[in-house]
């Protein structure tokens, strides 16, 4: 590695940063691909069905044993639903506004995957932070991005000029605002126990203190600790619930709702504009699921056999374990956000503001209070 | 009817039962599927799919006990047919006879376009000499158009004998038996 240090300190952060946003993108969209699959799976064993099964692919396929496996898991799925919506026609119809048809995809995209540049996925390895973009204001810039993607759907709610998609957009753009208030709230607990906005902080705040959820795990009991614990639970069920609604997931697909809607603010796109909006969507499910884990669950911590701090020097495997972490905490939220999309049906229009602004947003901000309270009270 | 609506308890208004009641009732499916792996689902082109009695597959014609034709040609599940899938091409004054007795004629050409019909037995409802059935099949292919036009011998291969329904298999013997008459005792 003799020519890396050869390189002045700017241009080994742009190489290091441009390597991490590989490393991140990549499996990130892989991770998209498969969770769609995994989507198509668990609603398929939920209703007793068997779901996709049918891809086999000719070389692999003929290994014994793992290769019908792979099949019937519908491995190859992904490959073969991604090929297809490239080759599929990309419909234009012709009452469309054309401009901004072609731009809502990518604005719905884009969002996404910027949430993702401040999210702490791992402690160390050798000498890089885990993250790509270590800011002060972490959350803040989360919040900024993740309003941004609203617009995606507003815009191709207008863009489609037409009853359903339109219907969509304006049900997208209440929701979505009104619960990102919620949200927004939700967290401000979290930082008033912290007192910092840097996510990494967080991270290591959790590791010290127990988890924002659940404060008792590492910092072990204190009164402060027990009497946070009700704070921190519900911090962490408003957020879940308005990540629900801000990734436009059932019990809150407002957006889409099928029964309703066609397929909402979508209804007019084929073809790989039509996947955009769908990566965008999981995408944002795993920018939720990351910020959940991040800001509640300890991010890449454990609370135990030492896995809360970041590792020594050479240990490698200790910082790609930590990675491991977060993954499976992020992926068990995914799972759960599949497993609440059959559990509960969708919320009729007016619950869900109502919901959303009389019983969200009132609790967030005694939880505020009674957090700032807590902490006031016990002296900190 | 009226249907009286409770107020929710404040418990439910938390929405917590219906998201147990909710969990409850996907777990139990969850775990179900997984475990005892029996889905629903029919996997269709290896399993063979259950067609009940009743199901209305494709139209074909069918022949009588002695293999020959039943239809006579009569045109009215042409005139019946609602989309027009039928095309019945009669034999005309100088035409092929009938291959069978009690029946004058028998028809030259019988198509049934199956991109057409529209599967409504009407045809078979019709039919005064019970020519004409739909069967259990329905998953029809093929590469072009032309090949979905299924003319009258295919129609016959297809539909097979019907030996069950003999309409006509006593008729000639009562015909005889008026000849000789009186009437034997
Ligand atoms: S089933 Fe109905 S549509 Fe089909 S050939 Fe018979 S009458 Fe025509
Ligand atoms: S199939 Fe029956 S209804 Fe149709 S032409 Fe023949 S005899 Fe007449």
């Amino acid at each position: 590695m003799a020519w890396l240090d050869s390189l002045s300190p700017q241009t080994q952060f742009v190489f290091f940063t441009l390597l991490k946003i590989a490393c991140v993108l990549g499996p990130l969209l892989t991770l998209v691909a498969y969770a769609v699959l995994a989507e198509r799976k668990v609603s398929a064993l939920i209703q007793d069905r068997v779901g996709p099964n049918r891809v086999n692919l000719p070389l692999i396929g003929s290994i014994p044993v793992i290769g019908p496996f792979l099949t019937k898991l519908g491995f190859w799925h992904p490959l073969v639903d991604g090929v297809k919506s490239f080759i599929k026609e990309d419909f234009t119809p012709a009452h469309v506004r054309k401009i901004y048809f072609w731009l809502a995809p990518a604005i719905a995209l884009v969002p996404a995957f910027l949430v993702v540049a401040v999210i702490p996925f791992g402690s160390t390895l050798g000498a890089q932070k885990m993250v790509i973009a270590d800011l002060n204001v972490g959350i803040l810039y989360t919040f900024g991005i993740v309003s941004l993607g609203v617009y995606g759907i507003v815009l191709a709610g207008y863009a489609a000029n037409s009853k359903f998609p339109f219907l969509g957009g304006i049900r997208a753009s209440a929701q979505m605002i009104s619960y990102e208030i919620a949200m927004g709230m939700s967290v401000i607990p979290v930082f008033l126990v912290v007192g910092d906005l840097n996510l990494g902080k967080i991270i290591e705040h959790q590791a010290q203190n127990g988890w924002n959820a659940f404060p008792v795990f590492g910092g072990g009991f204190s009164a402060q600790s027990l009497l946070l614990i009700p704070c921190g639970v519900i911090s962490f069920v408003i957020f879940f619930i308005s990540a629900l609604a801000e990734t436009n997931r059932l019990p809150f697909d407002m957006a889409e709702s099928e029964s309703e809607l066609v397929s909402g603010y979508h209804t007019e796109y084929s073809s790989m504009k039509f996947g955009m909006f769908f990566i965008g969507e999981y995408a944002n499910m795993f920018a939720g699921a990351a910020m959940m884990t991040t800001l509640f669950l300890g991010g890449w911590t454990l609370p135990f056999l030492g896995l809360d701090v970041p590792p020594a020097d050479g240990e490698w495997f200790k910082g790609l374990l930590h990675i491991g972490i977060f993954m499976g905490k992020m992926l068990a939220f995914m799972f759960i956000f599949m497993w609440i999309r059959w559990m509960l049906p969708r919320f009729r229009y007016d619950q869900l503001m109502d919901l959303g602004w009389r019983r969200m947003i009132p609790l967030a901000l005694a939880n505020i209070i009674l957090t700032a309270a807590v902490l006031a009270l016990t002296n900190r | 009817m009226i249907v009286k609506r409770n107020e929710l308890t404040w418990f439910e208004r938390l929405y917590l039962p219906a998201l147990i009641g909710g969990l409850k009732v996907t777990t139990r499916h969850f775990l179900n599927t997984l475990t005892t792996k029996t889905p629903v689902t029919q996997q269709y082109p290896e399993e063979p799919t259950r067609v009940l009695p009743g199901y209305r597959g494709a139209p074909y014609l069918v022949r009588d006990q002695d293999g020959a034709t039943k239809c006579v040609s009569c045109q009215l599940c042409e005139f019946v047919c609602p989309p027009k899938a039928i095309r019945i091409t009669p034999p005309g004054p100088t035409g092929q006879p009938a291959d069978r007795t009690n029946a004058e004629k028998m028809p030259e050409e019988f198509e049934i376009n199956m991109l057409r019909c529209i599967f409504c037995g009407l045809c078979q409802e019709v039919c005064p000499e019970e020519a004409i059935f739909l069967k259990s099949d329905f998953s029809l292919t093929g590469l072009a158009r032309s090949e979905m036009i299924y003319d009258k011998e295919k129609l016959l291969a297809l539909g097979g004998t019907h030996p069950g329904i003999q309409k006509w298999k006593h008729k000639l013997d009562e015909a005889k038996e008026q000849e000789t008459f009186p009437v034997k005792a």
